[in-house]
């Protein structure tokens, strides 16, 4: 159905109003807004878990949650941030908003399925909302058989249930995005000219649609073996709980860049845009994206290196481990090329860029420390593993995001944020993020096990340090969400591109109209033309 | 998934979003083939598992195979078969436009679908009757069951064929649910079909549709030689 035609002058917030113009809407954009408010809450729930954990450990005893609430707490955390936050959040908001833009297409090739995308996304939040008003589940994210299976007395059927739906949003915005790529780009926009942030979500859809289903499948498998007693992971039986394990991981590995690799195209954006220069390194950028989507597939049994595997299993995926890091080192070895002689302006979505690459660099280096069998073994399961994983996904994943958010946030609303309250917000979530991580680096290297809610005296200091960490890093995530609402009535109107962005999406107006482009852009120029395109016509 | 992108009969149908009706073509078949491949991966998953147990249980899966009726999975095999036959000949039938055709294919297609979905459900009874489907009731005594007692090579203690019969019904029964999903779709399909929602120059969420038969159909014939044939060789 052809979208009515919007009046002169309209754009895509402007062209109706009613409810149903919203939750009926076939706009790309419009679903990227959805999805932005369902995600937001969905992490501050995630949020108020995190805080609930870090208040329990500011003392050694188990004083504000006992055992069984903090593993519920813990496992919440984990379900809620990884599959309702994290992995949906670049992809379903910012990737949902500018693919089609940056491409120069009309929408995505499937808005209805987009839109489907985002209710299936809803159900499942529901469920999940549901499961916590139950009393939650006590599995861990990773719902490990037999205790998932078998000995947990709490709702792990509907949590599992919530999970296999969300897959379904996951993978059809996947789908949708592959296709579009291949199907709807604009006249002469070729594979080499495309905006890194599409490489990027190319990569990440792929791992949607091949992981997604696997994980589908194995959740599926847990609950009829509590509903129907087919024991597939019943030891018993001669159920293998590896088995779990390697299908868990099988998609949960990949799923880590689902989350790290579209922020990954964020940062590509961002930093060509305030270092004024073409990317270094174009080509392998893209292509290590390609490569981390590929590599990521054969890497999941390091997870599982004191699970009774067999050693030379180990070694192999060891290896791969190793050889992973190869494409994320040639994206921050170019990111750091491209600023060096660049003419560097330090604007919030830069400074999150910059915080970006250090929190990145460090979770991933002690990634390396992890692909170490030896060294694994000593820090398994401590808070080693806590804070390598939230360096990456939160340091990276969510740094990322508020600086592409920062950075779209005048093409999607028509209004600038305070930049000073920006920057500070960002330098206080980079401080606050690493008082908060940085301890548990030492005092997992010290013995500290993950997931008790009651730890020996010794390693007391490291926890507050942690905890104050936490509040810091709070305020740091509270203030854009105040600011930004505040900048929806009051903040400063700046035309179609304040940034002099190249790239199509800054090549009409802002915020866009309904269908985009009022005419289907021709692209002759090479993506991140700075040195040669000084002027941004907005021509369609 | 394409059936929801249906609008006019003889008018192209060509969505907002496209430039024209070829790149809408091109984009639809890529998203079905796409689905299908999710679909494979869904399906990969216990296929991984049935061989590792199979690996592990060699005796046990004889056993358990032994016990499924080879008469029933083959005759299945060829209505399914049939089913890919009818659905191709109603595909051929949409591109021409022969629209009374069209619809009787369709209707040809889901019989044998509700058929093949009969036999299942009669196996099933037998299987829940003897004892066999897991759970606090199963009970397969290799030693005195008809189908295994006389095989040596096919003696495993009771709790490993239950491992087998759990896959049985896991991967039987994914399957299953698929073949329902795709009646309704084909139920959906045949009514619009027969108010003439397609014809010669719009007849794409016939061929998808009956893209997701054929893949349907193509598990079965991985399951039916995985599930009933291997292991019982001695039988025959």
């Amino acid at each position: 159905m052809a979208t009515a035609a919007a009046p002169a002058g309209s754009n895509y917030l402007t062209n109706g109003s009613s409810v149903a113009s919203w939750l009926l809407t076939k706009d790309h954009k419009r679903i990227a807004l959805l999805y932005l408010l369902s995600v937001t809450f969905f992490f501050f729930i995630g949020g108020v878990f995190a805080l609930l954990i870090r208040l329990e450990l500011l003392t050694p005893q188990g004083d504000l949650l006992q055992a069984d609430t903090y593993n519920k707490v813990f496992t919440m955390h984990g379900q809620i941030m990884v599959f309702f936050f994290l992995i949906p959040v670049v992809p379903a908001v910012l990737g949902n908003f500018l693919v089609p833009l940056m491409i120069g297409a009309k929408d995505l090739a499937f808005p209805r399925i987009n839109l489907l995308s985002w209710y299936l996304y809803i159900v499942a939040g529901i469920l999940m909302l549901w499961t916590l008003a139950l009393g939650g589940v006590d599995t861990g994210w990773t719902f490990y058989t037999p205790l998932s299976s078998q000995f947990s007395r709490t709702n792990v059927v509907l949590a599992a249930v919530a999970i296999f739906i969300n897959g379904f949003s996951s993978i059809f915005t996947g789908l949708n995005f592959i296709v579009t790529i291949h199907r709807m780009r604009a006249p002469g926009m070729t594979w080499s000219r495309l905006p890194l942030f599409v490489w990027a979500h190319y990569a990440t859809s792929v791992i949607m649609v091949l992981g997604t289903p696997v994980v589908a499948i194995t959740l599926l498998l847990v609950a009829f073996e509590r509903l129907l007693h087919l024991g597939i992971f019943d030891p018993a039986l001669g159920g293998d709980p590896l088995l779990f394990q390697h299908l868990f991981w099988f998609y949960s590995h990949p799923a880590v860049y689902i989350m790290i690799l579209p922020s990954m195209g964020i940062i590509s954006e961002l930093i060509a845009c305030f270092s004024r220069k073409r990317i270094f390194g174009y080509s392998a950028v893209a292509l290590s994206s390609i490569g981390i989507a590929v590599i990521g597939f054969l890497v999941w049994a390091h997870h599982m290196f004191v699970a009774g595997i067999s050693v030379y299993a180990a070694l192999v995926f060891s290896f791969l481990t190793y050889f992973v890091g190869v494409p994320s080192a040639i994206k921050v070895f170019n990111w750091t090329a491209t600023m060096y002689k660049g003419a560097v302006t330090l604007t919030t979505p830069m400074i999150y860029a910059i915080g970006f690459l250090g929190l990145f660099t460090i979770g991933g280096l002690t990634g390396l420390f992890l692909a170490a069998i030896g060294l694994d073994v000593h820090v398994t399961d401590t808070y080693f593993v806590v804070a390598h994983f939230h360096y990456v996904m939160v340091g990276g994943v969510v740094m990322g995001y508020l600086g592409g958010i920062h950075f779209w946030w005048p093409k999607i609303t028509g209004r600038m944020y305070p930049e000073f309250w920006g920057k500070l917000a960002a330098m206080l979530g980079f401080v606050g993020f690493n008082l908060t991580f940085f301890p548990q680096f030492i005092v997992g290297y010290l013995g500290m096990p993950r997931r008790y809610w009651m730890y020996a005296p010794e390693f007391q200091v490291w926890n507050v340090l942690s905890t104050a960490g936490a509040t810091v890093l709070a305020v740091g995530y509270l203030m854009p969400l105040i600011y930004l609402g505040w900048s929806l009535r009051y903040g400063e109107k700046v035309g179609d591109n304040p940034w002099g962005a190249v790239g199509l999406e800054w090549m009409t107006s802002s915020p866009p109209p309904t269908e985009n482009f009022l005419e289907i852009p021709v692209v002759t120029w090479e993506a991140y033309d700075y040195e040669h395109i000084k002027e941004v016509p907005v021509v369609y | 998934m394409s059936t929801s992108e249906t609008a006019g009969s003889h008018d192209l149908a060509l969505r907002h979003q496209f430039v024209d009706s070829e790149q809408q073509r091109d984009a639809s078949s890529m998203g079905m083939w796409l689905f299908l491949v999710t679909e494979v991966m869904f399906f990969g998953g216990m296929f991984t598992a049935y061989l590792i147990y199979r690996h592990a249980n060699p005796a046990a899966f004889m056993a358990g195979s032994l016990a499924l009726s080879v008469q029933y999975g083959a005759f299945n095999t060829v209505v399914l078969i049939g089913s890919s036959l009818t659905m191709a000949l109603g595909v051929r039938c949409a591109q021409l436009g022969q629209r009374k055709a069209l619809v009787g294919w369709l209707i040809a297609t889901i019989l044998l679908g509700a058929t093949f979905l009969g036999v299942k459900a009669v196996e099933y009874t037998e299987k829940w009757e003897n004892h066999h489907v897991p759970g606090p009731t199963f009970n397969f005594d290799t030693t005195k069951e008809p189908s295994t007692k006389d095989h040596p090579e096919a003696q495993a203690p009771s709790k490993s064929v239950e491992m087998y019969f759990s896959l049985y019904f896991a991967m039987t029964g994914m399957h299953a649910l698929h073949m329902i999903i795709g009646i309704g779709l084909m139920s959906v399909l045949a009514w619009l079909s027969w108010k003439g929602m397609f014809g010669r120059d719009y007849y794409a969420p016939i061929e998808y549709a009956g893209l997701y038969w054929h893949f349907v159909d193509l598990v079965w014939i991985y399951l039916f030689p995985l599930l009933y044939l291997i292991g019982r060789r001695h039988n025959f």
